[in-house]
């Protein structure tokens, strides 16, 4: 389980996220909508524990324990896994080397080439990472990645904006068996924390509480589809006014 | 030497020069070294070699254990060739000396693409003349696997001067792979090498130089390279060892249309290390191309890593990759790279970065698991990688190798 209690995060010293709680059960998905500049991506990489994010209040608890102050490559280790909106580009370092990096022990040339085939990236190995790729081979390396590493904490940042729809397809599947088909019920649960503004992903996960976050407070809680609903007939201001988990009752009066 | 006239002639310019300072670099004192060491015993079998010889031999890539992957050897100690061997035909591996009396055509190469009077150091080794090697490939010729020549510097406090003729044919192909090294790690010492490099038409050649000296010993190299048409000149210069104070600004010409040349320079430079290298390409004949890339890591000491790229003739094209890491407060550099174009339709180009690590960089490898050290030692590890487009396999795993080697050092 994942909890995160009061937690208020600055970035160079302004205040971006205020007073956060969420609390992600073992095997639950959840879903993170919001209009841009709300603080998604600053809530995913606090989760994640880069020192720019400044946790000013609160705490993070990963089953149970504090980690609030742990650095990434740690909580990488206790099963964090994180997709980046806009990774860097990491001259002379290979895509093969990431997957290595990502599989660590595991690490073998059978496994690193059946994941490029897997993500379609089977000619991207012997490249330097995020070097020249297009919008939609960035969100594949980075769900490659995430496939090499088996994070049980997905945390998934905008993984479909910009793919075509062919490529969505082979995204939606990557995302499914990230969180679920490599994740065996009986054996260990996944999590995930998404973001979406499309919704598309909804297609291929079973999430049921997604929010909305907007100006660094989570805004509402409530079923993803509906949230998405709403959002699309009357935008995020309908929802900044609901009341936490009150969305459902709000939609019926607007209808 | 190559005939009584000429020789007075060099000499005389070499004496005007004999304390002319250097454009570049440091001014190295000549009078604190000794120009004469006792001579070393010739080697039949390399392989005789002490094994601590041997080892240091082989941090700069010469290997002696197994010379089956070498087509020829050629070690010289201070100022004495001790071994000098070919194992493929074809290839012509021998002191300079014994080069210069056996072939008069030897004063169309000697002096002639390094100015004897460009400086001090370039007069003195015309004036206290050591040996040096000279390699050669016959017509047509291809090596298989590389000559490797090593120069050592065995006796503390001595000025070592070297002058190396490269010859290769007409349509032949040769890869050279060439050590330089010290046996202290502590003792000062100089080495003055002169490297004259001669591509004949739709010749090829590769030269690989690993430097691995020590923190009190001044280096001066002076080396140039004439292209002919469709000649390729491939050099690769790796410095990852500690050395007080090395500066070197080795030229190309290409004179022939289409000739190519390539340089790749890896240097590192530790705290007490001040280090001036580039690399000159003059493209002088049409179609001619040349591709420059330097990697320059402080650990403390100084760079001055620079570039030069002139454009004389038409639908030539160069460019120039100048990169530098900081990985260390106290460390500085300063990339210079220069384009000169004389003539319209010519494309020269260059892209020059200067930095630290980027900390997100850092931080993208350390969410995949990685700790901040490895995250570290993968960025340096992916900075030092330079894919060398034309160098045979062998000696690309080599050179592989010996940075692998000396990357721990350096992290
Ligand atoms: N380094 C920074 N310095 C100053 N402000 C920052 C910094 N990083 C983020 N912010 C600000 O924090 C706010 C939240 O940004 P964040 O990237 O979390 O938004 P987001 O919800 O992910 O938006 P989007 O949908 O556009 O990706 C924005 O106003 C952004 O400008
Ligand atoms: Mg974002």
């Amino acid at each position: 389980m994942l909890e995160i209690r009061q937690l208020s995060v600055a970035v160079e010293g302004k205040e971006i996220l205020h007073d956060i709680n969420l609390r992600i059960g073992t095997g639950e998905t959840h879903i993170l909508f919001g209009p841009n500049g709300g603080g998604k991506t600053t809530l995913l990489m606090t989760i994640m524990g880069f020192p720019k994010y400044k946790v000013t209040q609160g705490k993070i608890f990963f089953k149970e324990r504090d980690i609030t102050k742990l650095p990434p490559d740690e909580r990488a280790r206790l099963g964090f896994g994180i997709s980046f909106q806009r990774p860097p580009v990491v001259r002379g370092v290979k895509t093969s080397d990431m997957l290595a990096a990502c599989l660590r022990k595991r690490a073998s040339e059978e496994e690193i080439d059946r994941l490029a085939v897997k993500a379609d990236l089977a000619d991207f190995l012997d490249r330097e990472i995020n070097y020249g790729f297009s919008g939609g081979e960035i969100k594949r390396s980075e769900l490659m990645q995430l496939m090499a590493q088996k994070p049980q904490l997905v945390l998934l940042d905008e993984p479909e904006s910009g793919v075509d729809l062919v490529n969505i397809a082979l995204i939606g599947d990557m995302i499914n068996e990230l969180l679920e088909k490599s994740c065996p019920i009986y054996d260990r649960k996944c999590m995930g924390l998404l973001i979406t503004h499309t919704g598309h992903i909804l297609d291929y996960v079973n999430a049921r509480t997604g929010y909305v976050m907007y100006d660094g407070r989570l805004a509402c809680e409530g079923d993803p589809h509906e949230i998405l609903a709403t959002v699309r007939e009357v935008g995020y201001e309908h929802c900044v006014r609901c009341q936490k988990g009150r969305i459902l009752d709000d939609w019926d009066k607007i209808k | 030497m190559t005939g009584t006239k000429s020789s007075k002639i060099l000499k005389d310019k070499a004496r005007a020069s004999a304390n002319k300072p250097a454009a570049l670099g440091e001014d190295i004192d000549l009078k604190s070294y000794v120009s004469s060491a006792e001579e070393q015993p010739y080697q039949s079998d390399p392989a005789e070699l002490p094994a601590k010889t041997k080892a240091q031999m082989l941090d700069a890539g010469v290997m002696l254990d197994d010379i089956s992957q070498r087509s020829g050897t050629y070690i010289q100690m201070d100022n004495a060739p001790v071994h000098s061997s070919i194992k493929q035909e074809g290839i012509e591996v021998m002191a300079v000396s014994q080069a210069l009396a056996k072939y008069d055509w030897m004063a169309d190469y000697w002096w002639q693409a390094v100015a004897v009077d460009a400086d001090k150091y370039t007069a003195n080794v015309e004036l206290n003349q050591h040996d040096g090697y000279f390699i050669r490939a016959l017509p047509g010729y291809k090596t298989l696997f590389p000559v490797q020549a090593c120069l050592y510097l065995a006796k503390a406090e001595l000025a070592q001067h070297v002058h190396n003729i490269i010859i290769a044919e007409e349509g032949s192909e040769l890869h050279i792979i060439t050590g330089c090294t010290t046996a202290s790690k502590r003792e000062s010492g100089l080495h003055l090498g002169v490297s004259e490099f001669y591509i004949k038409k739709g010749a090829r050649v590769t030269f690989t130089m690993i430097h691995s000296w020590n923190p009190e010993v001044a280096v001066r190299p002076r080396t140039a390279a004439v292209v002919e048409e469709d000649g390729l000149f491939l050099s690769n210069y790796l410095l990852m060892k500690p050395v007080r104070s090395l500066q070197m600004y080795p030229a190309a010409e290409c004179v022939g249309e289409n000739a190519i040349v390539r340089y790749n320079s890896i240097l590192v430079a530790a705290a007490g290390s001040s280090l001036d290298v580039g690399s000159r390409a003059i493209l002088n004949a049409r179609g001619a191309r040349t591709e420059i890339v330097s990697r320059a890591i402080t650990t403390g000491g100084n760079i001055t890593a620079r570039g030069y790229i002139e454009g004389n003739a038409p639908e030539v094209k160069g460019h120039l990759e100048c990169r530098g890491l900081i990985l260390e407060d106290g460390g500085k550099i300063h990339a210079i790279p220069e384009l000169k174009g004389n003539l319209a339709g010519i494309d020269l180009s260059h892209e020059a970065a200067v930095g630290k690590i980027a900390e997100e960089e850092v931080e993208y490898l350390m969410a995949r698991g990685l700790s901040r050290e490895e995250a570290t030692a993968t960025i340096v590890r992916g900075f030092l990688r330079v894919d060398i487009e034309g160098l045979p396999p062998l000696l690309s795993t080599e050179l592989r190798r010996a940075v692998e080697a000396s990357e721990k050092e350096v992290m």
